[in-house]
């Protein structure tokens, strides 16, 4: 018995190589200035630093728990800035890249991990959806929405796109796959950005896939592509084409980005249980930021300066993010009962005026010397 | 003016009102364009509608309830149509983990005006799956809202106030009543129905409460018309999340008796929480413990077997018997 596909090289959508040389690919043009790419530097550099600061007030108290997107910074800003304003991307729960694209603030994203809101964007105004947890749900929520983009007419060049992000564990999930199926006997306009970095918690990548994860997608119908994911180019330019693609009515794409978690799972997790460092130092070596960086010092495209004020910045968005992250209130008791419904419900409605009641016997216990 | 609707084509006449109604209207499900439904509700939609708005889906549960609640986040109204209670189960995450929780997980921001419609209950001579009634799954769960309908004329409303809901509505339908036939005032307002979320007093009765709701009303009718000794008060509950105490705590208060009977398992049915309640808020009034008339804590067996296991109409009698042996 032969078994070929398991075995034939994939091919790996690269425009950068980790040496900082712009190779470009005859298949992805992609015609972007020094500024656009220092913008892209930036954002790398700025998302990443927003991340340690969150691992390090998890460490510190402040977070119940914090999901680090070390690694992932390409795969996250090369995609996020591939996003069009009215497009509409619906995370998981590490895209903290993305969500800086569509313009959430990082205090927003900490809110959830400290334990104060369960998501605490409006998806509408940012295009960008509330974290899901439980894995590859939101697949199918991004093809409906594309679905209803359809009955819309909302589609065309000034079109609207979806993308839906998840991981290489989510493509063991039955709600990816019916996701897959439902988007492409629709041909709904959603990009499928899975970002394989290569372990689920604990589990390797050949736990989850006996083939490369974008081949996945010929079996559904559709085209699938392996895009470099530490490089913010290709990814950007791999990622615009699906996007446009969707946005056209030519139905999904599943984008496969290949990168590595750098960092353990979340901060409860001890990735050396279960995977060895010289793994690690090899991917060090395709930092998505080093080779921006080298690229635009062999180039001649940023200064010195360019870079000093970059990390400038970058220290005083930790700071911002501390000093928010811990001035962030707790919320009341009572918003224990809030927009549990859209319309009024009897039993909650009993159960909190009884809940506060009871709060405020604590009170009256108080005032009369009580304990 | 009156129509003589069924139970099946006063939900279906239900449907096409919010659909001509309201363009965000949709209909989704397998097999709900084409053929019609399995038990025909959604007949003639498609034809009227077309297949943007009646969409028949993949084979694939939880796909048709979370590609709902996608396109109830892009301002549509889906009115999903899951083809036999026993069938909800794989839809089970994104109902209880996304419908029921994202109107609360975006604080407010998100609302999720998704209809779920389940042909729910036993009595129909099926093959496993297609007789179950898992309602206590659905009132176990915070944010979502549960009814059903026992007659002709609260199909046609209820349907429609349920798509009007801008809360996820769970909408069981008695299916071995579909073909229950009666006047509905098809020419009525919608602001005039009863509200969904009320119960109500389906005969009214002086020495015992019972309580039933869906393919059980029309067994506690026929117990209330058989049984000479007692005058019982058939409460149909309609809305099973929340349940109208109100009107239930005034009856049971009225007769001092409750007897609840339902087709769902007895252990953590809809009957167990409401005799609680009612103990709570009827203690005074109360002339026996309320009784449970519901099906065993079984698997529900081969359908020879489903006329000793659905509650009928002496096990109704034997539970309204039990009520005043004390």
């Amino acid at each position: 018995m032969s078994d070929t596909t398991a075995h034939e090289e994939p091919e790996l959508i690269q425009l950068l190589t980790p040496e900082g040389e712009l190779t470009g690919h005859p298949d992805y043009p992609l015609d972007i200035g020094a500024e656009e790419i220092r913008a892209l530097y930036r954002d790398l550099v700025l998302v990443r630093r927003v991340d340690s600061e969150a691992v390090s007030l998890q460490r510190q108290g402040e977070l119940g728990l914090w999901a680090s997107l070390l690694g992932q910074e390409a795969a996250q800003i090369g995609s996020g800035r591939a996003l069009r304003e009215h497009d509409m991307a619906f995370p998981s729960y590490r895209e903290h890249g993305v969500a800086w694209c569509r313009g959430i603030e990082p205090k927003e994203l900490l809110g959830m991990f400290r334990g104060v809101t369960n998501g605490g964007w409006d998806p509408h105004e940012h295009g960008f959806h509330l974290y899901t947890i439980v894995i590859g749900s939101q697949a199918l929520h991004a093809t409906g929405y594309a679905m209803g983009v359809q009955r819309d007419g909302a589609l065309g060049e000034d079109g609207t796109a979806v993308i839906s992000y998840f991981g290489d564990g989510a493509t063991s999930q039955g709600d990816t796959n019916e996701a897959f199926n439902f988007a492409s006997v629709n041909n709904a306009p959603v990009v499928f950005f899975c970002q394989n970095n290569q372990w689920a918690i604990s589990e390797p990548l050949e736990r989850q896939s006996r083939v490369p994860i974008y081949r996945r997608a010929a079996g559904f119908g559709f085209p699938g592509v392996r895009v470099d994911g530490n490089d913010v180019l290709a990814v950007l330019a791999v990622t615009r084409a699906a996007l446009d693609n969707a946005r056209e009515g030519n139905g999904p794409t599943l984008v496969e980005a290949f990168t590595y978690r750098m960092g353990a799972h979340t901060t409860n997790d001890d990735p050396s249980r279960y995977r060895a460092s010289a793994e690690l130092d090899e991917w060090k070596a395709k930092d998505p930021i080093l080779r921006v960086r080298r690229h635009l010092e062999l180039n001649g495209l940023a200064d010195e300066e360019f870079f000093a004020s970059v990390d400038a910045e970058a220290e005083t968005i930790g700071e911002q993010v501390r000093t928010e992250c811990r001035a962030l209130p707790d919320p009341e008791p009572l918003d224990i009962f809030h927009e549990v419904y859209a319309e009024p419900n009897v039993h909650i409605d009993r159960q909190r005026s009884e809940f506060a009641d009871y709060l405020a016997s604590f009170e009256s216990a108080g005032a009369e010397g009580g304990r | 003016m009156g129509t003589s609707l069924t139970i099946g084509k006063a939900i279906n006449a239900g449907l096409r009102a919010s659909m001509e109604h309201d363009p965000k209207v949709l209909v989704m499900g397998e097999d709900v364009g084409r053929l019609g439904g399995v038990f025909r509700v959604t007949d003639g939609l498609y034809k009227d509608f077309g297949a943007d708005r009646v969409i028949d889906t993949p084979l694939a549960e939880s796909g048709i309830v979370g590609t709902a609640i996608g396109m109830a986040m892009r301002g549509y109204r889906p009115v999903v149509e899951i083809q036999f209670d026993g069938f909800f189960f794989p839809a089970a995450n994104q109902t209880f983990t996304q419908l029921a929780k994202m109107r609360r997980r975006s604080a407010g921001k998100l609302s999720m005006p998704v209809v779920m419609r389940i042909p729910y209950g036993g009595g129909i001579g099926a093959v496993e799956h297609h007789s179950e009634s898992p309602e206590a799954y659905f009132t176990h769960t915070s944010g979502l809202r549960v009814v059903t309908v026992a007659n002709p004329e609260d199909a046609y409303w209820m349907i429609q106030q349920a798509v009007r809901s801008d809360d996820p509505v769970i909408f069981l339908e008695p299916k071995r009543r579909y073909y229950e036939k009666s006047e509905v005032d098809t020419g009525a307002s919608i602001a005039e129905a009863t509200p969904m979320g009320a119960a109500r007093v389906a005969r009214p009765g002086t020495d015992v409460t019972l309580l039933a709701y869906g393919p059980m009303v029309k067994t506690a009718l026929q117990a209330a018309e058989a049984d000479t000794e007692h005058s019982i008060e058939v409460v149909d509950l309609r809305s099973l999340s929340p349940v109208d105490y109100p009107t239930v705590v005034e009856s049971v208060r009225r007769t001092g008796r409750l007897v609840v009977a339902h087709e769902a398992v007895l252990t953590g049915g809809p009957g167990a929480e409401i005799a609680a309640r009612v103990t709570e808020e009827c203690f005074y009034h109360l002339e026996s413990p309320v009784i449970r008339v519901a099906a065993f804590d079984t698997p529900y067996p081969q359908s020879r077997l489903e006329e000793y296991y659905l509650p009928d109409l002496d096990r109704v009698l034997d539970g309204v018997d039990r009520a005043f042996a004390y």
